[in-house]
């Protein structure tokens, strides 16, 4: 008994928190927009007994997610969307790779600041950390001042508003999403392997290569599934940062939601995004699953 | 004596594998080796034994290019090896964690090193094969290491480091992490091996039984010195120093000041009691301080006086039974321990002495070796 009801709290927390709230959203999703509060049709009547109930089903259908197929506009900012995050969890790959290993073959007293200092930016709010971005980026904004002060341009470079500057966004927000896997997974690295990779004829770049890189697959795994995820969903980064050709599906989402108040598509919008977020939360909790396993 | 015995150490024609020219190894103000020269030579299977940082492992790491000296050379087939990285080195190393890679396959770790040097599929192949017959792994290619036992992992770090045949090998505690039936198994096949290769082994190591048993010569090591490099009899029977004497095997040490008489010292170690005598190789001044080492199994331990050589009376304090031998501790009057060691050579005989017993102690004036210090 008192193991069920340990099982039970998970699932509990599972069903009232996810479970729940997607079966509402599923249900959105095959409404109807109406002028109404709530703005959608048919709601649950449940004091009209079993009529209301054929009635209530009888008003649900699938012609959200047939709008969607037939309007270019969102499977456009799906693959936008993915294309966007498959190329930004590339760059936090690039970028995030180096610092974890630097951070890996630090002295060891000081590791514990280094990665206070890669958690660092967790204690401000992630919507100011993102102005201020607008404010390093725009036309007059301190970049174009550096690089003009310094004489390297004459011109202000444009990146505010357009996808680079979405990428920069999202780079610098989802790093140490990457690099604390990463690190992980090297800090527990043997320095003997490398040494015995040498002996054996490598080179410092083979042994890295064949030695150092595989042994850290886990960690590049599980770091690139964790900027890959949430990135492909996306919504405030594009939305200040990016222009008006940057499409995500995220903000497509929430211009449904807020100026067109058509929460059905929205609804519909969200249930295709889940369902395409849950290939790589599959294939990310099966590498963690592999990882605990060798781990033994 | 049909075949020659193996000591090219005592050849002067013999080219050594590896001089070591006066090396020194400093890490900041520590010096780790202290200005040391040796020579080891080819086939040799040489054991660098000392307390854990005496600085063998450091001589290890140099001759694998993990460090280079401070100062000095060190010289593999006559080559300064000094500008020559670890990876084009033609000396491999078995690591005492056994460092094997574990996302590889046993196969692929043995055939790691091959690879490295752009053979060919087929000589790989062959060449991993003979490997992991000589270690007898044959049923254990397709495991991963995490699969394999502590034997196994041994093992393979053994096939790896010997698969590019090596001029030399090192090996560094290679039997540390095993436990004590295994090792003793394992010593002998790891010079099965080193003689059916022919490779020269290094190996370092703690563990002065483990040296004894499987090197040729052993080099004694403390505070970054070689203390004495011997053969293993020459260490145990006839060592230099004090400190060697104790290090190697269980010894008792009698401190005296030495006379000269007739062909050796008379010890005199007491007050009140007769002088020892022993015979020496090396001389000493009348009334210097010397020690006198001996091995307990030389020391006879019996109820009546014996009738000639050194004999000293003592109570029996303490009784080591080991099985197959039984290593007795001996209070003298003042308070000396001598230890003396018997082959229980009777099964289940009645021991002819126990705790508190008045015993004598005798043993030829040979038996003992006289040290300076």
């Amino acid at each position: 008994m008192r193991r069920i009801t340990l099982i039970a709290v998970p699932y509990l927390w599972l069903l009232a928190l996810f479970l729940i709230p997607f079966a509402i959203v599923v249900k959105i999703s095959l409404s109807d927009t109406a002028l109404s509060i709530p703005p959608y049709t048919p709601t649950l009547d449940l004091g009209e007994g079993w009529a209301g109930l054929k009635e209530f089903f009888g008003g649900l259908d699938f012609e959200n997610f047939k709008f969607l197929m037939s309007d270019d506009l969102y499977w456009k900012a799906y693959l936008s969307s993915l294309q966007i995050a498959v190329i930004s969890t590339v760059l936090t790959l690039l970028v995030g790779y180096p610092i974890a290993y630097g951070m890996a073959m630090a002295p060891q007293h000081w590791r514990p600041t280094l990665l206070m200092l890669v958690i660092l930016p967790f204690w401000t709010s992630f919507l100011i950390r993102v102005y201020s971005w607008m404010g390093i980026l725009s036309t007059e904004g301190y970049l174009n001042q550096l690089l003009m002060g310094m004489g390297l341009i004459d011109e202000p470079l444009i990146i505010l508003n357009t996808n680079w500057a979405v990428y920069i966004g999202i780079v610098y927000t989802y790093l140490p999403f990457m690099i604390l896997p990463i690190y992980s997974s090297l800090e527990r690295l043997d320095a003997s392997l490398l040494e015995a990779a040498e002996d054996l004829g490598c080179s410092r770049f083979s042994a890295f290569w064949l030695v150092t890189i595989p042994l850290s697959k886990a960690g590049i795994i599980a770091g690139s599934f964790l900027v890959f995820i949430p990135t492909l969903g996306e919504f405030v980064i594009p939305s200040l940062l990016g222009g008006s050709n940057t499409l995500m599906i995220g903000k497509v989402l929430w211009e449904e939601f807020s100026s067109n108040r058509d929460w059905p598509v929205a609804s519909a919008v969200a249930v295709i995004l889940l369902l395409i977020l849950i290939i790589p939360i599959i294939l990310f909790q099966r590498n963690q699953q592999k990882q605990r396993e060798a781990d033994g | 004596m049909g075949e020659k015995v193996f000591a090219p150490w005592n050849d002067p024609n013999e080219k050594p594998l590896i001089q070591f020219r006066n090396v020194t190894k400093r890490f900041g103000e520590f010096v780790a080796i202290d200005d040391q020269s040796f020579d080891i030579y080819e086939q040799e299977f040489f054991a660098l034994l000392g307390p854990s940082g005496c600085g063998k492992t450091t001589l290890m790491r140099m001759l694998a290019g993990f460090e280079t000296p401070t100062e000095g050379t060190i010289l593999l087939g006559g080559q300064d090896i000094a500008p020559i990285p670890p990876n084009k080195r033609a000396v491999n190393m078995m690591f005492q964690s056994y460092a094997l890679f574990p996302h590889l396959t046993v196969w692929e770790n043995i055939a790691f090193g091959l690879k490295r040097d752009g053979m060919d599929k087929g000589a790989i192949d062959a060449r991993v094969d003979e490997m992991l017959k000589l270690t007898r792994l044959e049923q254990f290619a397709k495991r991963k290491p995490h699969q394999c036992s502590g034997g196994q992992r041994q093992r393979v770090a053994l096939a790896r480091s010997l698969a590019k045949a090596p001029k030399l090998l090192l090996l560094d505690e290679p039997l540390g992490a095993l436990d004590a039936k295994l090792r003793q198994d394992t010593q002998f096949e790891l010079m099965d091996i080193q003689e059916k290769t022919g490779t020269t082994f290094v190996i370092v190591t703690h563990d002065q039984e483990e040296a004894m048993t499987v090197a040729s010569r052993v080099a004694v090591m403390d505070h970054g010195k070689i203390i004495q490099a011997d053969t293993p009899a020459a260490i145990y029977e006839m060592p230099g120093s004090v400190y060697v004497a104790d290090f190697i095997g269980d010894v008792t040490i009698i401190e005296g000041r030495a006379t000269p008489s007739g062909d050796g010292y008379d010890i005199a170690y007491a007050e009140g009691q007769p002088d020892l005598h022993a015979k020496s190789e090396r001389s000493y001044d009348a009334g210097q301080t010397c020690y006198l080492a001996i091995r307990p199994e030389k020391v006879t331990i019996s109820a009546e006086k014996p009738a000639s050589g050194n004999a000293v009376r003592g109570r029996i304090q303490d009784i080591a039974y080991l099985g197959n031998l039984s290593t007795y501790h001996v209070e003298l009057p003042n308070g000396q321990v001598v230890k003396s060691q018997t082959a229980n050579t009777r099964r289940l005989s009645a021991r002819p002495f126990t705790w508190e017993d008045e015993v004598w102690l005798s043993w030829t004036d040979t038996a003992g070796v006289l040290l300076g210090g």
